[in-house]
């Protein structure tokens, strides 16, 4: 067989696979179940497979049809793409398995979730591996609107509300960037990233652009103050889903904008970065805050996810100066977060399974009703307050150490205030678990599968504080962070 | 002023337009037809900026991405408008309540 | 890897694979539960024991994992780290019989011995560490291992307990971080040498390295209970009694104290630290913890608080030992970590007891319990004796080598801080001394439990009585080698350049 096939196939598959399977299990409802899974276990393993090639070959780029830029949409993979590919099958698998157990008691809440959560894969793993703006919008569009028709399948009044916000914010974002696109194209001719990044000058066009694409992405960000949809959203939805939401789909628009920001804007954003910092400081400090002060465990996580994605946005000033190393450590957070994020949106589901509700204070010993689930949460807290030894660790010390070698006080002092927020309020969390509650309820079972899978996802976060150095080495293949935001200059 | 012009500014006046009904307007209905009115506004501009070739063919690819575009809002609000439906079975209006605004 | 590479990670590996064995047991599997712990603890005691033959003779045990770009996580066993060593993983065996013994019977032990074991393999990561990054990696294991052993009883003032316990170490360890990482951004190293790696710096950046400096004590003086960061230490006393014993002799106080050890002499270098005028401060603070402790520690009528004061002052000797920067103070400070750990265990081993037994846990109740409790008490009084400093208790070294050194660094105002402590330890000591032994006991204790012809369980007496003892050979035995103070001797040897 010719090699350019099997490359073809290599960089497809991680969106024909999802794609595929969100079709079968939408005509075969009765068989979603098996035939998400298989998909899912598929993905992992083609994604896998995309880490030799790339360790052997560098990036990759594939016109697909054999149209290139600027006509044809191209797909591009090198570490980053990769990087986040892996983590989305990785998550991905986890959720399945989750949500196979999750929704055995409800079927047709089951039915309806496997064909949208392939799908949103499927918008992922695309966003991942477009090099090309316009492609971009698209990949936004399906994500946002199967993310949102998945937040309403747990249905109940909470949960559409906060679908119905979601989608005004999704769409909103979406057209914002949409403008943003059109007056690129109009100003340079193309929408393929690496040619916009060879002909983009500092102009008032690019300026637009660069305000209303930036913005409508941190609105799907979720950056403060824009905000405001994500708790609702995050808190309502099934635990499966929200996990998905906080872990990957926020990643998603981050992406983006890291992508656009290094190869296209950075170098003339000049104050905007530092704007971009200050709303990601604010994040971190009000986030926590916010987490802190909430009764309910599952508007907590979400808040904590509002806090989390601040810290990301540090890595915009910090990179003026020490490039790789800031955005290697904002990517390394938003990777811990995903699985530690992941790991706690499932644990809540599982109390709530368990005990009915959600009250903080009421949790009634679940630390030897639930020990599994509770170890989880705690181990996925390890990273998601940056102690050591995690990947949330890791994540921050390069953070930190992007600020402090530059004297940047005022960014450490967040990076460091916001760990200790973390540490509260996921202490908030464990605190109430030993102790016994005024008000017992009846207690129901969990599935084994659903503990473990958050025990698992849980581990991962915290073994990425130890294996340390090969997810930096892939992450920095084919130098997304360094070499070509200069030529881009030249 | 050349029409192209004329087009992309009408089309950013329909897309600011659009955002202020979004934000000024509680009814969910009229907020989803908002979106499709700023829709058309980003659609236009897309067209009307569309460069012309040297023999005054215009480029195709921003039609191209004009027809993508609309159906990726008809999909968009044809799933708003069942939710609203659904928004509206569960609460009894088609508006978002506002306790949780911020 | 050579055949010594693999010696520290066995001494990480005894303690954390039955921790987590034991973490999967069931409630009921008491007989497996007791031989994992068991053969956990006397197979690091074993290996640990090794280890000393070894560095004694000149051997190196180190192990690296690459980490981060430029920076390993490395574990080495020299001197100064088997000092904690081996008293951490002789005094864990007495500990952990001791805490069989004391929890029998009661609920979730499965969940405290797991917890237990990762405490103890978070404090030889501690000892061992090799470099700043490392020891904050297990640093911060330690107080997230500890905090489900603070609020085992799942009481609301156990969990109220916990969150200032966390409330401070979590801080401290933020400070820590920050602090090293400024520290990283200057050297571009963070392993540990003998006298320091921070000398050779440019003295444009002795402003940064006294906040440095500063950042790191705070952080390590928060476990260490220096004031005024000593608050969580009192309050942690509603843990059960062998957690308290762990929280005081062996983990983590003193993990604090032998941080600060680690960033005076192997980061800055005790001399570096003296010309920096960082010491002078660092030893008044630490006089004020020992003045301060005491003073507060004669008023408590808990004995479990008594005791925790008593610590808070105490644990400031190391600490006053390390900043006094001349030789002699310097073996007197480290041989404290070890003459502390021994007197304050079997001080809360007896606080357990009289609890456990008769349901003691006031001062003002120990009224003749000499009688009906003789041996518990007599290794109290011992212990109590060598905290004053009488010989030939342990303790009576340490005050001699401290006072020694004072006078050699010409620091005349540390004798008065001894003296002035002395006599408050007799202070808040005698009077229990002289209640448990001469008074007449009440006609019913609070709460008797009968153990045939012993006055309390095996498991219960034996460990003081060990470690009282083994707090009166230290102090007689002191110039044997490889005795406490001939090893503190061994390590102050190479922490100060020889003229």
């Amino acid at each position: 067989m010719d090699t350019a096939v099997w490359l073809q196939s290599g960089l497809t598959a991680p969106i024909l696979l999802p794609l595929t399977g969100a079709l079968l299990a939408f005509v075969m409802r009765r068989r979603a179940t098996p035939i998400g899974l298989l998909s899912v276990v598929a993905l992992l393993g083609a994604v896998i497979l995309q880490v030799p090639s790339l360790f052997a070959d560098g990036p990759q780029r594939l016109a697909i049809g054999g149209w290139g830029a600027p006509l044809g949409v191209d797909l591009y993979a090198d570490g980053l793409s990769v990087a986040m590919l892996l983590m989305t099958a990785v998550v991905g698998l986890g959720i399945s398995l989750y949500a196979a157990a999750y929704f055995r008691d409800t079927p047709a809440r089951g039915q309806a979730f496997w064909p949208l959560w392939l799908l949103l894969l499927t918008a992922l793993n695309a966003l991942f591996l477009s090099a090309d703006i316009f492609n971009l919008y698209v990949t936004l569009e399906i994500l946002g609107l199967s993310a949102v028709a998945l937040t309403a399948i747990a249905g109940g009044a909470d949960a559409l509300v906060g679908a119905m916000r979601y989608l005004l914010v999704s769409l909103l974002g979406s057209l914002a960037y949409l403008l943003g696109v059109a007056l690129l194209y109009h100003a340079y001719g193309t929408v393929d990233i690496a040619l916009l990044a060879e002909r983009i000058a500092a102009e008032p066009a690019t300026w637009a652009a660069m305000g209303l694409m930036s913005a409508g992405l941190m609105l799907k960000t979720a950056l403060f103050p824009l905000h405001f949809w994500l708790p609702p959203a995050h808190a309502s939805a099934a635990a499966p889903v929200s996990a998905a939401l906080s872990a990957l789909v926020v990643k998603g628009s981050f992406y983006l904008l890291v992508r656009l920001w290094i190869e296209l804007f950075g170098e003339i954003a000049g104050g905007v970065a530092t704007l971009l910092g200050l709303l990601g400081a604010a994040a971190v400090l009000w986030g926590s805050i916010q987490a802190l002060i909430q009764t309910r465990l599952k508007l907590l996580i979400a808040y904590s996810t509002v806090a989390q994605i601040g810290y990301l946005f540090l890595a915009f000033p910090l990179a003026v100066g020490t490039g790789a190393t800031a955005w290697s450590g904002a990517l390394y957070l938003a990777l811990s977060h995903a699985l530690a994020k992941t790991a706690m949106f499932l644990v809540a589901g599982n109390l709530l399974r368990f005990g009915g509700h959600d009250r903080i204070a009421d949790l009634d010993r679940v630390v030897q009703r639930l020990p599994l689930s509770m170890a989880a949460f705690a181990l996925a807290g390890v990273s998601i307050m940056g102690l050591p030894p995690s990947g949330g660790f890791i994540g921050k010390w390069l953070l930190l150490e992007a600020a402090l070698t530059e004297g940047r006080w005022g960014w450490a002092i967040v990076i460091i205030l916001g760990g200790v927020l973390a540490a509260t309020y996921v202490f908030k969390v464990v605190g109430y678990a030993f102790t016994q509650s005024e008000n017992p309820h009846q207690a129901q079972p969990v599935p084994a599968t659903m503990e473990w899978v958050a025990f698992a996802l849980a581990v991962a976060a915290v073994l990425m504080g130890l294996i340390v150095s090969q997810p930096l080495i892939v992450l920095e293949i084919g130098n997304p962070f360094g070499i070509q935001a200069e030529v881009a200059v030249q | 002023m050349t029409p192209a012009v004329l087009y992309a500014l009408t089309g950013l006046g329909l897309f600011v337009l659009g955002l202020y009904a979004l934000i000024v307007h509680a009814h969910l209905l009229r907020k989803i037809l908002a979106f499709n009115v700023m829709g058309s506004g980003v659609f236009l501009v897309l067209a009307g900026l569309a460069g012309r070739t040297a023999s005054g063919i215009p480029d195709p690819v921003p039609h191209a991405m004009v027809i993508t575009g609309i159906v990726v809002a008809v999909a968009a609000t044809a799933l708003a408008l069942s939710l609203m439906l659904r928004v509206a079975g569960a609460t009894g209006r088609a508006r978002l309540p506002d306790e949780h605004e911020r | 890897m050579t055949l010594d590479a693999w010696v520290p990670l066995l001494v990480l590996c005894s303690s954390l694979v039955p921790g987590l064995l034991i973490f999967g047991l069931d409630e009921s599997r008491v007989r497996l539960r007791t031989t994992l712990n068991l053969a956990g603890a006397l197979t690091k005691l074993a290996l640990v024991g090794v280890m000393l033959w070894g560095v004694a003779h000149g051997h190196t045990y180190e192990v690296r994992i690459a980490f981060l770009p430029g920076l390993d996580l490395a574990l080495r066993a020299g001197p100064l780290a088997l000092l904690f060593l081996v008293l951490s993983s002789l005094l864990w065996l007495v500990t952990t019989i001791y805490a069989i013994g004391y929890l029998e019977g009661s609920p979730h032990r499965s969940r405290f011995f797991g917890f237990f074991s990762l405490c103890v393999t978070a404090t030889v990561g501690v000892a061992m560490a090799a470099d700043m990054l490392t020891f904050l990696l297990f640093y911060e294991m330690l107080t997230l291992a500890t905090y489900p052993l603070v609020v085992h009883r799942g009481t609301e003032v156990a969990r109220r307990a916990g969150q200032v316990y966390l409330a401070y170490t979590i801080g401290g360890g933020a400070l820590m971080l920050l602090g090293i990482v400024w520290l990283y951004t200057l050297t571009g190293t963070l392993e540990f040498t003998p006298r320091g790696f921070v000398s050779e710096l440019d003295p444009s950046h002795h402003p940064a390295l006294i906040l440095i400096f500063i950042f790191l004590i705070t952080g390590l003086g928060v476990k260490a209970a220096l004031i005024p960061l000593h608050a969580w230490l009192p309050m942690a006393m509603v843990a059960p009694a062998p957690v308290s014993a762990l929280l005081h002799a062996v983990a983590v106080v003193k993990a604090g104290a032998f941080g600060i050890v680690r960033v005076v002499y192997e980061v800055f270098g005790v001399e570096f630290s003296a010309l920096l005028g960082v010491t002078l401060p660092l030893a008044i603070l630490a006089a004020a913890t020992i003045i301060y402790g005491s003073l507060r520690a004669i008023f408590q009528d808990d004995l479990k608080r008594r005791l925790a004061f008593s610590t808070v002052s105490q644990v400031s000797y190391i600490v006053l030992g390390v900043a006094i920067a001349s030789p002699i103070a310097t073996v007197g400070g480290l041989v404290h970590l070890v003459h502390q750990g021994l007197m304050k265990i079997t001080l809360f081993f007896c606080a357990g007891n009289l609890a456990e037994t008769l349901g003691i846990h006031k001062v003002s109740e120990m009224n003749g319990v000499g009688r009906r409790m003789p041996w518990t008490m007599v290794a109290f009084t011992v212990a109590a004796f060598g905290m004053i400093g009488a010989p030939p208790v342990a303790g009576f070294i340490t005050k001699w080598y401290l006072g020694l050194g004072a006078l050699d660094a010409g620091q005349h105002w540390v004798l008065v801080v001894l003296a002035a402590s002395s006599l408050l330890n007799a202070a808040y000591f005698l009077p229990i001394l002289h209640a448990a032994w001469f008074r007449e006991p009440p006609a019913t204790w609070p709460e008797e439990r009968e153990f045939g012809r012993r006055e309390t369980a095996r498991a219960l007496l034996w460990p003081p009585l060990i470690t009282a003892l083994a707090a009166v050979l230290a102090g007689l035995f002191a110039a044997m080698p490889f005795s406490p103070l001939e090893w503190a001797r061994f390590i102050a040897e190479q922490e100060f350049t020889r003229p």
